[in-house]
């Protein structure tokens, strides 16, 4: 124990640092692609598991009506990752499907021009595009409010589900707005339909929607400084602000582009069910942020992908489908669905653990089969 | 220095000097990483054993083992003869076995009392907390500490070194026998310091082990009975107090004579580039006044040392120059223009950028690449038509990789892989990229490795001899001393004294920034022998 070895005789190091660094690295890329991979393992294990159980399952017409709701999902999905990679949540995106709907709809309706008897008929471009400001509007006010009054992000949108819930329900009172949607002619408000439930190429508009916003998102996240931008702030905003990054409009933006695809969604979906109801969109902000999850981001912010938040949503779909088509009863399909959730968390972390026991003891291995026994002794 | 007589301990029949805990052939593996090779390591009852080494030199993970926080991958420890196994931590507290950590682990909305006895509460007979008991002990302790703490105080309310004597209180409630100490003077002033080490001296009296690390290696020579010297994951060296000194410890931690004098470098300086006029800070949550009228010159090229204690104000002046912060009042020029009202990022652009005081919370982020982190302050100037462009990014990253001297694989590699001093030349590189006149670091050194350490000052006059103005904070006297062209001393938010480093005297600089000559520090003739690297 009273040894003082010299510094000569200190063994060199077996292993140069930038070796260990180079091996650390690809176990790095590796669990991100298992990450993605197991999402992408699950979605083929539902697929062949109900494609056993059901003939219909893979039936082009079933697949397009999974495509269908899976678009809804992902889109909303697609905004819900850029608030969930800043570290933040937004509860409020179900509500303002159902608001931006019911505007759209009165909008068909027309609107009472104050201090006169007319009533206006606007474009159904101008519908369009005031239905998605809506969308963007709500969330640009839930941004305004967490960014810069820095209020919790979970309380702020839950106080807007209601708000926005409430609001719908204030413009449908109470009646669905169905036979208007298809416009009149005369009035010049004619071909929502006609764009909003369109298949081109044999797929539903939403899905040609998704796939564009999907690239979108993509070249926004990896390419531009706004998505650097927010992987930094949802990693570490201290650092990221010290850096120059403007955090408080990064994360003020990230709401208005949930908000937009809540819009967005809001149009699709009642050109979907030709009407405009009181409780379209309930639930499904859960939906998205079930995708999201999933698809491997981290609820803490900084990591997340957008293929793996569409994936996410593919499994949602397809499971969801599945679970109808075999005859599961709605009352199960809800605790199956919310198992596969946790079940997807669970995996990822017990994987997570087991490769870094792995490295642990594979390191072990090597530091034995290189110490000698004479260490041993006292 | 030496260790108080052969006075029998009442507690047990441990005897002074007798080893007590013994570490025998101790690994340990994160990963591909080898964090301790065969370690061999004793604790002796009433005796301070000082551990140490560089960062990564295996010191933290030693005492994580030590202390049941970690597993060893191989190896035995053996405590009075017996050997055991450390499930955890409460495992080895139950064993009289404690550890205190450099940041403190307290609960700062609980009281002291509360924290102490937090996990190990005392019960009445029908199952609540028997308060009045707990309360009894808790004085009982601080009168033996001899530290005036009532019981019900908050422990936010505490002073850092107040919240260390709660850590050691806490620990001496669980019948402590062993305690480990790691860096427990980091965020002391001197006197506290003082205090601290006088508690030990009574700990070790009354038949305590303690185990010691730190990286103020002149304090913990003081303190120590026994020296030992880990580098690389393996023990190098074990020498009772008397025979080592400091130029001995770090040529064991270094197994190389470290020094760094920076004093004769050529300067070339050149116009004003920052001007602070009167500058007042005022905490926006207590409205106290923290940096009091301050005015200082940073001129191209020169490198300037902001030195003062803890509290001084150094980090709020720091925070308040780079935008974190609105001023109070007074004036920020950089090149003549005034910056007041700007934000971070503006100030960036207009080459006035921080290196923060605490890497893991404000420098690195974590999640993104040791590229991403160098690129991420000067972004906007790799954009082409409003996206990265990949080719001009990465051809910065290897500029700024290779500026720096980051030792990493490769510009993907995760920053947190890094060793402490990288991950600083990351930050710093950071900034650089941004093509500074004036960069801010506060407590650039801190943590880092005595080599880093260096490096780092390196870098720095290398840059201000192109021009770049540089504005640092510390708190240790030797890096003031050897590394800047300049020292100005803040002393309670004001600027008190200015000193040539070259006509100067260590003393000097100390008693103006209101440190009292405290034994723990050192004379002034080991600046020449290893300047900084205390």
């Amino acid at each position: 124990m009273t040894t003082t070895n010299a510094p000569a005789e200190v063994t060199p190091r077996p292993q140069s640092p930038a070796g260990g660094l180079a091996s650390r690295l690809r176990s790095i890329t590796l669990s991100s692609a298992l990450m993605e991979g197991r999402a992408l393992l699950a979605l083929v294990l539902i697929i062949a598991v109900f494609a056993t159980l059901s003939d219909n399952y893979l039936d082009p017409g079933n697949l397009v009506t999974i495509t269908k709701q899976v678009a809804f999902n992902a889109i909303l999905a697609l905004g819900m990752l850029m608030v969930i990679l800043n570290g933040g949540i937004d509860l409020s995106v179900g509500s303002t499907v159902g608001l931006t709907g019911a505007v759209a709809g009165n909008l068909f309706r027309g609107l009472d021009l104050p201090l006169t008897q007319a009533i206006m008929f606007p474009q159904v471009w101008v519908i369009v595009v005031i239905s998605v400001g809506v969308g963007a509007l709500v969330g640009y006010a839930n941004g305004l409010l967490i960014s810069r009054l820095r209020l919790a992000p979970f309380i702020v949108t839950l106080g807007m589900l209601y708000v926005g819930r409430g609001l719908t329900e204030v413009l449908l009172n109470g009646q669905n707005i169905t036979n208007e949607l298809r416009g009149q002619e005369g009035l010049g408000n004619t071909g929502f339909f006609e764009v909003f439930a369109s298949r081109p190429l044999g797929l539903p508009i939403s899905a040609w929607v998704m796939i564009a916003l999907a690239i979108l998102a993509s070249i926004l996240l990896v390419r531009s400084p706004f998505g650097r931008w927010l992987y930094a702030s949802g990693s570490n905003e201290r650092a990221a602000e010290l850096s120059g990054v403007p955090v408080t409009r990064v994360k003020a933006r990230i709401y208005v582009i949930a908000g937009t695809c809540a819009g967005i969604v809001g149009l699709l979906q009642i050109a979907n069910i030709s009407s405009a109801t009181a409780d379209l969109g309930q639930f499904y902000e859960l939906n998205a942020i079930a995708a999201v999850v999933i698809g491997g981001a981290a609820l803490s912010g900084g990591r997340g992908t957008v293929r793996g938040t569409i994936i996410g949503a593919f499994v949602i779909g397809f499971l969801a489908n599945g679970l109808v088509i075999v005859g599961v009863s709605p009352f199960w399909q809800q605790v199956i669905t919310g198992a596969v959730i946790i079940l997807a968390v669970a995996v990822d972390r017990v994987q997570q653990i087991a490769q870094n026991r792995g490295a642990a003891r594979r390191a072990a291995a090597e530091v034995r089969s290189k110490t000698p026994a004479a260490s041993r002794s006292a | 220095m030496s260790a108080p007589a052969t006075e029998t301990v009442s507690a047990g029949s441990t005897e002074i000097g007798q080893v007590v805990l013994r570490a025998v052939g101790i690994s340990k593996t994160y990963g591909v990483t080898k964090a301790l090779k065969g370690v061999d390591f004793e604790v002796r009852a009433g005796q301070v054993t000082v551990l140490f080494g560089e960062n990564g030199a295996g010191k933290s993970t030693l005492m994580k083992i030590l202390s049941g926080v970690e597993q060893p991958t191989g190896g035995q420890l053996v405590l009075h003869d017996e050997p055991i196994t450390l499930e955890n931590t409460v495992d080895a507290v139950e064993r009289g076995v404690s550890i205190i950590h450099q940041e403190t682990n307290l609960c700062p909305n609980l009281n002291v009392r509360d924290n102490i006895f937090l996990g190990r509460e005392l019960r009445t007979r029908i199952g609540g907390i028997d308060y009045a008991g707990e309360t009894e002990v808790t004085s009982r302790l601080m009168r033996q500490l001899e530290e005036e703490i009532a019981p019900q105080t908050l422990v936010a309310d505490l002073r850092m070194g107040q919240q260390q004597i709660v850590e050691i209180a806490r620990a001496l409630a669980a019948e402590t026998r062993i305690l480990i100490m790691d860096e427990p003077t980091s965020a002391l002033s001197a006197s506290e310091v003082e205090v601290l080490f006088r508690v030990i001296r009574e700990l070790t009296a009354n038949g305590v082990a303690i185990v010691y690390i730190s990286h103020h290696l002149e304090e913990a020579i003081s303190i120590a009975d026994h020296a030992v010297v880990l580098r690389d994951g393996e023990l190098v060296a074990h020498e009772p107090a008397g025979g080592i000194d400091l130029p001995w410890v770090v040529h064991q931690m270094t197994g190389r004579q470290a020094e760094y004098d920076f004093r004769d470098e050529p300067r070339d300086s050149g116009e004003v580039a920052l001007s602070v006029r009167n500058l007042t800070v005022a905490d926006h949550a207590t409205g106290r006044v923290v940096v009091d009228g301050v005015s200082i010159d940073v001129r191209a090229g020169e490198i300037v040392c902001l030195y003062g204690l803890m509290g001084a104000g150094r980090t709020e002046l720091m925070e308040t120059l780079a935008g974190r912060d609105p001023m109070t009042a007074g004036e920020v020029l950089l090149n003549g223009e005034n910056i007041a009202g700007l934000s971070v990022g503006e100030r960036i652009s207009r080459g006035l950028g921080l290196v923060p005081e605490d890497r893991q919370r404000d420098g690195v982020v974590q999640l993104l690449s040791v590229g991403s982190n160098l690129s991420l302050a000067g972004l906007r100037s790799v954009v082409r038509k409003g996206l990265i462009s990949r080719v001009s990014e990465s051809g910065r990253i290897r500029r700024g990789m290779d500026e720096v001297t980051v030792k990493a694989a490769g510009p993907d590699t995760p920053i947190t892989s890094l060793s402490g001093g990288n991950q600083q030349k990351v930050v710093i590189g950071k900034l650089l990229m941004t093509d500074p006149t004036v960069l801010l670091l506060d407590e650039p050194t801190r943590g880092i490795d005595v080599g880093a350490k260096g490096e780092i000052f390196a870098l720095l006059f290398k840059e201000a001899q192109k021009g770049l103005g540089v504005l640092y904070v510390t708190s240790e006297i030797g890096e003031a001393m050897t590394a800047s062209h300049r020292i100005v001393v803040m002393h309670k938010g004001r600027i008190v004294r200015e000193f040539d480093p070259r006509t100067s005297t260590r003393a000097e600089v100390m008693a103006a920034s209101g440190e009292s000559a405290s034994p723990t520090t050192s004379t002034p003739t080991t600046d020449q022998a290893i300047g900084g690297t205390q």
